[in-house]
Order: C-alpha cells, then sequence, then structure tokens
C-alpha cells in the first residue's frame, strides 16, 4: 500500500490540499480527510483503458484526433465550451485551438460566476486570500450560498471553525451571517440568519448601502428583512476588525445578477471606509478561477470570447456557450472538462445533440452520449499532474495518485492542434 | 395547481452521485424530486413520493415530491438535467440562464 500526503482534491474550488490518498495496485482504496464530495470522486476512478470513439464506434488516436479536426475546420462558427475540471496547461492549449480556429471558446464560468465577473469589471473587486480571512475574519457573511453541501471544508479549513493568528478560539472569535431565500444547513450553523424574498438581494444590499451612509428609510422592511435587522448588520459590519461576504448562485443566476454583484461590491468598497472589508466568490468547479486566469493572461478577457475575426473579442450574451446553443448559432462544439448536456437548459442541450460536438473528458458525461467524437483523457489531480487555481485565485500543483493509459488533456490537445494545422493548410 | 417561485441548485447528494455516473440510479434520484414546505404540500393535499407535474414558461416536467423546509410558496428542485426542463435560455446578455426565481406551477 502506498501513502500520499498532502494531495489537492481538484472536485470544488477549496482545493483542499491536505489529503491523504492510499493506493492499492493502481487502485485508490482511500481518500482520507476528504468531504463526502471529494471522497466520492477519488474512490469512483476507474483507471481501466478506453478508447477514443467517433459515431459510436471504437477507433484508434490518429483516427479520432482527425476526424475531430475535421469538424472544427469544417464548421463556420465553432464553439469551444469547459475548461473548469482541466488543469491550466490543458487550458492553456485549448484556447491556442481556440485561436487557431477562429473560434469562440466560453467556461463555465459563464453558468456561475460569469456575472460576477461583468460585476467586477464595472466594480472593482476588495478581496484577499483565504489564509488572511483564515488568520483575521471576525465576522464572516455568506449571502446566496450553502457551503455545507457545496463546499463542505470550506467553514473548517479557512472561514468559520479554522483557528488563525488573530482567532485562536477558531468559531468564537467569529460572528457568523448567512443570508438566502430559504433555511439550509449552513443557515443553521449560522449565529444570524437573514431570510430574503427571492428576487430581492438587489434591494436589500441597496438598503445596506443607504444605511451605512446614515440615511433613513421610510420602510419597516426591505425584501423580506426588517429594518431594525439591517441596522443591526451594519453595525456589526462597521465594527467589526476584519469582515468578509462571501456569495454564490443565489446572487448570480437570481434576476438582476450581475447587477446584484455590483451593488454587493460597492456595498463592501463602502465598508472600506469604516474597516478592512472583503469579498469573494464561492467558486464551484476545482479550477474555474484556473480558466477565468487563463483566459484572461492568454486574451485578456476571462470568458465569452471569440477569435473569428483574427484577436479576441469578448462579449457576454453574444459568445457564452448557452446563448450561442439556444440561438442555433454554433455549428460544431468542444466541450473539454464539462457536461453541458447535464447542466444546460433544454434548448440550449438540445442543439449539442443536433450538431457535430466533440466531448474531451474523462467521464462517460451525458454530453458524451450525444457526441460524435469522445476522446477519453487522465484525470487531472487523480491519474495527471497539473495546476489548478483555489478560489482566492492561489494556484495549487494537483498530484497524480495512480497511473492511467489514456493521454492527458493537454496532450490531445497538442494532437489536435497539429492536425488542424494541417487541415487548415 | 398552485403558483410558486421555482430555485434550483446543488445539494451534497447530487455532487456525490454525480461521480457514480449521470446514468446511475442514485444520481437520478438525487436530482429528480421537487421540494415544498409541509404548509404547501398539505394546502395542495398530496404525499410525499408522489408524482407531481411542475411547469414553468420554459418546460415541464414529473417530480417526485418531498417535503422540506422551505419557506411557503417556494419550491426547490436540485440542479441537472431535469431542472434543466424548466430553467430559461434567455441570459439577458449575460451568459447566465434564469436558473433562480422562476414562476413555477405545481399539479397532480
Amino acid at each position: 500500500m502506498t501513502r500520499i500526503e498532502n494531495v489537492v482534491c481538484s472536485f470544488c474550488g477549496c482545493l483542499c490540499d491536505d489529503i491523504i490518498i492510499e493506493v492499492e495496485d493502481n487502485c485508490i482504496t482511500a481518500a482520507k480527510k476528504a468531504c463526502a464530495n471529494g471522497r466520492s470522486r477519488f474512490l469512483n476512478v476507474h483507471t481501466q483503458a478506453a478508447q477514443p470513439t467517433v459515431d459510436g464506434k471504437e477507433v484508434d488516436w490518429p483516427q479520432a484526433i482527425d476526424a475531430a479536426a475535421r469538424i472544427l475546420t469544417d464548421a463556420a462558427f465553432p464553439l469551444i465550451y469547459g475548461l473548469s475540471s482541466t488543469a491550466s496547461e490543458a487550458q492553456r492549449k485549448v484556447i491556442a485551438l481556440a485561436d487557431l480556429l477562429g473560434a469562440t471558446i466560453d467556461s463555465t464560468s459563464s453558468v456561475c460566476h460569469g456575472p460576477t465577473t461583468i460585476g467586477i469589471q464595472s466594480q472593482g473587486e476588495p478581496t484577499c486570500t483565504l489564509g488572511e480571512i483564515k488568520h483575521r475574519a471576525d465576522l464572516v457573511i455568506f449571502w446566496g450560498c450553502n457551503p455545507t453541501e457545496a463546499h463542505p471544508r470550506h467553514y473548517a479549513r479557512y472561514s468559520v471553525l479554522a483557528r488563525g493568528k488573530l482567532t485562536p478560539q477558531g468559531r468564537k472569535d467569529r460572528t457568523v451571517v448567512l443570508v438566502d431565500v430559504r433555511p439550509t444547513a449552513s443557515s443553521k450553523k449560522a449565529d444570524i440568519f437573514l431570510q430574503v424574498r427571492p428576487g430581492c438581494d438587489f434591494d436589500v444590499l441597496n438598503a445596506l448601502r443607504a444605511l451605512l451612509k446614515g440615511r433613513d428609510l421610510d420602510v419597516d422592511e426591505v425584501g423580506g428583512v426588517s429594518v431594525a435587522q439591517l441596522q443591526d448588520l451594519v453595525g456589526r459590519m462597521k465594527d467589526c476588525r476584519f469582515g468578509v461576504i462571501f456569495f454564490g448562485m443565489g446572487v448570480t443566476q437570481t434576476g438582476g445578477k450581475h447587477l446584484n454583484v455590483t451593488e454587493l461590491l460597492a456595498l463592501v468598497a463602502e465598508l472600506n471606509a469604516h474597516t478592512r472589508f472583503t469579498t469573494m466568490p464561492m467558486r464551484g468547479h476545482g479550477n474555474v478561477a484556473g480558466a477565468d486566469s487563463t483566459l484572461t493572461w492568454q486574451t485578456g478577457y476571462p470568458f465569452a470570447v471569440n477569435f473569428a475575426r483574427g484577436y479576441p473579442q469578448y462579449n457576454p450574451g453574444e459568445f457564452t456557450a448557452v446563448d450561442m446553443l439556444a440561438r442555433g448559432e454554433a455549428d460544431a462544439a468542444l466541450a473539454i472538462a464539462s457536461d453541458p448536456v447535464a447542466h444546460f437548459p433544454r434548448q440550449a442541450a438540445q442543439r449539442l445533440s443536433q450538431i457535430p460536438t466533440i466531448v474531451l473528458d474523462p467521464e462517460m458525461s451525458l454530453t458524451a452520449q450525444v457526441a460524435r467524437v469522445v476522446l477519453p483523457t487522465a484525470i487531472y489531480g487523480i491519474s495527471a499532474a497539473g495546476t489548478a487555481y483555489r478560489m482566492d485565485n492561489v494556484p495549487l500543483p494537483l498530484k497524480r495518485v495512480v497511473d492511467s493509459p489514456q493521454p492527458t488533456d493537454e496532450q490531445v490537445l497538442d494532437w489536435m492542434i497539429e492536425r488542424v494545422k494541417t487541415c487548415s493548410a | 395547481m398552485s403558483e410558486f417561485t421555482l430555485i434550483t441548485g446543488r445539494t451534497a447528494k447530487q455532487g456525490v452521485a454525480l461521480h457514480k455516473g449521470k446514468d446511475s440510479d442514485e444520481y437520478r434520484q438525487a436530482t429528480g424530486f421537487v421540494m415544498m414546505s409541509r404548509a404547501d404540500r398539505e394546502h395542495l393535499g398530496i404525499e410525499e413520493g408522489q408524482s407531481v407535474r411542475v411547469r414553468t414558461a420554459f418546460g415541464e416536467t414529473e417530480l417526485t415530491l418531498r417535503e422540506g423546509e422551505l419557506p411557503p410558496g417556494i419550491i426547490f428542485v436540485p440542479m441537472g438535467p431535469t431542472a434543466n426542463l424548466l430553467i430559461a435560455a434567455e441570459t439577458q446578455g449575460t451568459g447566465m440562464p434564469d436558473s433562480k426565481g422562476l414562476e413555477a406551477k405545481v399539479e397532480l
């Protein structure tokens, strides 16, 4: 039995880097310290060989790469989508492929924290690392997120229970506030729970900004929350030593979307006139923050990038995957490290079965089941090494803990780039 | 038929089950239900485990009913292929579909 310590779990944006993996005969037998999500990810790994397929028939790798390259070069408006569960080394390659093809490239950010990025572009982002929060934060607010279910070790490692230099008693040194439209497993662990009416996040954030500026509100409640509760929260925000608002899909997926985020960021920025206050989106996929970072340093833009004119253009709504598919514009697609058929609205998901779709993924996903070409690869953080960015944009090295007969995404993308160059020539 | 606000989202079971395969019974069960408050369930006169039809302006589907701690008037469906049948592809120029806060109807 081999024991490998300090393994990074790449399932979610927490990127917990203290996992202990035990391996016997190239099989993972234990994933100690991992949460239920992480354990399920490590323990359900298959390391047996899988052949690529074209139209459901097994083929060799050169045939599969040739089919994929022809689909992409024959298309007038190809879409490359996903990126968030692969390593940044592969993200860099797939951006190069999009550039070569004149394709559109979009990440899963567009259906999670894309509105956050739009908000940050207009307002700025007062932020910090999770390490600073662990050591300093005495007021921790979670808005529109449910970390107990989506990021199970966030409380223990970074935000609520963690003992830091200035928070030696962990939970006792912090006030925890949860804002959501419904009680959740997370709200039960908070000191204060504010239940907002669905669709009223902007109103409540706007009221908090007004109260922070000393304005009087001529109403008793805003968005289901009493003004007395809001005044109490503003007092706590001003009086804390170091505050943070973590926020999730409850803010980005409701009406208003990026406007909600902009309001939240404005509140946090204004709180810095009183004390140190920061904010951070709760990122879902293990390397979705890396997709934003890699796309930005390669193209200048974080998602929804189009290369049709030979240089990168950015336009959410025009070059985002759901829009391009639902409007029937994309005439070929490459899904890498994502499963859009499982997570897109029906109209957009259906389009993927109507056009030639290529899937580059370790899993036989729902998208792979409708794809013309399936390219099964090794799993970053389990059977391939690479780099991923934590939700606070700190890059961490992913280890290979078992061997895989499959090539990595990076290798397959190298082959595709070479073949596309030949096709284009 | 009654009108609700639909929200979709992650659950711990959905996160664990997706590694078992999206064709697995575990994943189908983790994503194939609608949750509502006891008050709403009793008002509609339906039992847990019964099949109900959930309808939005964008689609409809049959789901198994579960009771949960929700404010009256709100129903919850875990993110996944079933929720996709109910959410809008319209993104208002953001790329983000309306996945929370949709008007929905529930009927037997």
